[in-house]
C-alpha cells in the first residue's frame, strides 16, 4: 500500500521544482505552496510564524530601549585611553612646569 | 701659573653667564599680571580639554588675552606630542588634566559635566581618566 503512494507522489516533487527553475528563483516557491496545498497551509504558516515573533518577544528577544530620565553627559574624546593619559602624565607635568607663564 | 688662573677666570665667567640665563628664563616663566589677575578673580578658568575658558560675561579684552594663552599652550601642546608619540589631543587632555589638579582654591575650573567650579581645599572634580 505504501509503495504505490511513494511512487505517485514520486514524479509531483520532482515536477515541482522544474517549474521553478522555468518561473525564476524564489518566486516559484510562493507560487507553488498555495497551488498544492491551498491558502490553509499559508494561513496556518503565517499564524506558526506570528506565534513564534510573539513567543520571542514575551522570552526577552526583543531589547527594549526607554529614554535615560538624566541628561547625557557627553564625554569629551572618549577615544582617548586612560592608559595613554597615564603613559603622558609625566611629560605633560614638566611641559606644565617649563612654560609656567602660560599655565 | 698664569694660565690656570686665567682658565678659572673664564670658567667663573661662563659659570655666571650660564647662572644669570638660568634666573633669565625663570624670570620669563611668570604668569602675565592681567592673567594672573583673571585667574584668581575667577574670570577665567582651567577647561578639562587642556586650554583656558572664559566664565561668565565675555570681553574682547579677556578674549584676546585667553585666545593668546590658548595658542601658546596649543603650540607646545603640539610639540610635545610629536615628540612623545601622541595625538595633540590626547597630549591637551592630559594637560588639562594636570592644569585642573594645580589650581589654586578660589580658581575655576570645568567639571566632567561641563559646569564651572570654583576650586577649594578639596581636590578638585576630574574626568574618570585623569591620573591621580
Amino acid at each position: 500500500m505504501k509503495n504505490p503512494r511513494l511512487t505517485l507522489q514520486g514524479p509531483n516533487a520532482t515536477f515541482l521544482p522544474m517549474q521553478d527553475e522555468t518561473s525564476g528563483i524564489g518566486h516559484g516557491c510562493l507560487e507553488t505552496g498555495p497551488l498544492v496545498s491551498g491558502p490553509l497551509v499559508s494561513g496556518r504558516r503565517m499564524a506558526a510564524m506570528a506565534m513564534a515573533a510573539a513567543g520571542a518577544a514575551m522570552l526577552g528577544g526583543c531589547i527594549s530601549v526607554n529614554a535615560p530620565d538624566k541628561p547625557i553627559v557627553i564625554e569629551l574624546n572618549i577615544n582617548i585611553r586612560q592608559e595613554v593619559i597615564y603613559r603622558l602624565a609625566e611629560d605633560a607635568g614638566n611641559t606644565i612646569e617649563e612654560n609656567a607663564d602660560i599655565f | 701659573m698664569n694660565t690656570t688662573v686665567i682658565r678659572r677666570a673664564i670658567l667663573g665667567i661662563a659659570a655666571g653667564t650660564l647662572a644669570i640665563g638660568g634666573l633669565a628664563t625663570a624670570a620669563h616663566a611668570q604668569r602675565d599680571p592681567a592673567y594672573d589677575a583673571a585667574r584668581s578673580s575667577g574670570s577665567v578658568g582651567e577647561k578639562m580639554d587642556g586650554y583656558l575658558g572664559i566664565v561668565g560675561s565675555e570681553s574682547s579684552e579677556l578674549r584676546r588675552l585667553v585666545n593668546d594663552i590658548n595658542i601658546k599652550r596649543r603650540a607646545v601642546y603640539a610639540q610635545k606630542a610629536q615628540a612623545a608619540n601622541a595625538t595633540l589631543e590626547e597630549y591637551a587632555l592630559t594637560a588639562g588634566c594636570l592644569a585642573i589638579a594645580r589650581t589654586s582654591p578660589g580658581e575655576k575650573y570645568q567639571a566632567p559635566d561641563g559646569t564651572w567650579q570654583t576650586r577649594t581645599s578639596a581636590p578638585p572634580m576630574r574626568d574618570s581618566r585623569c591620573p591621580a
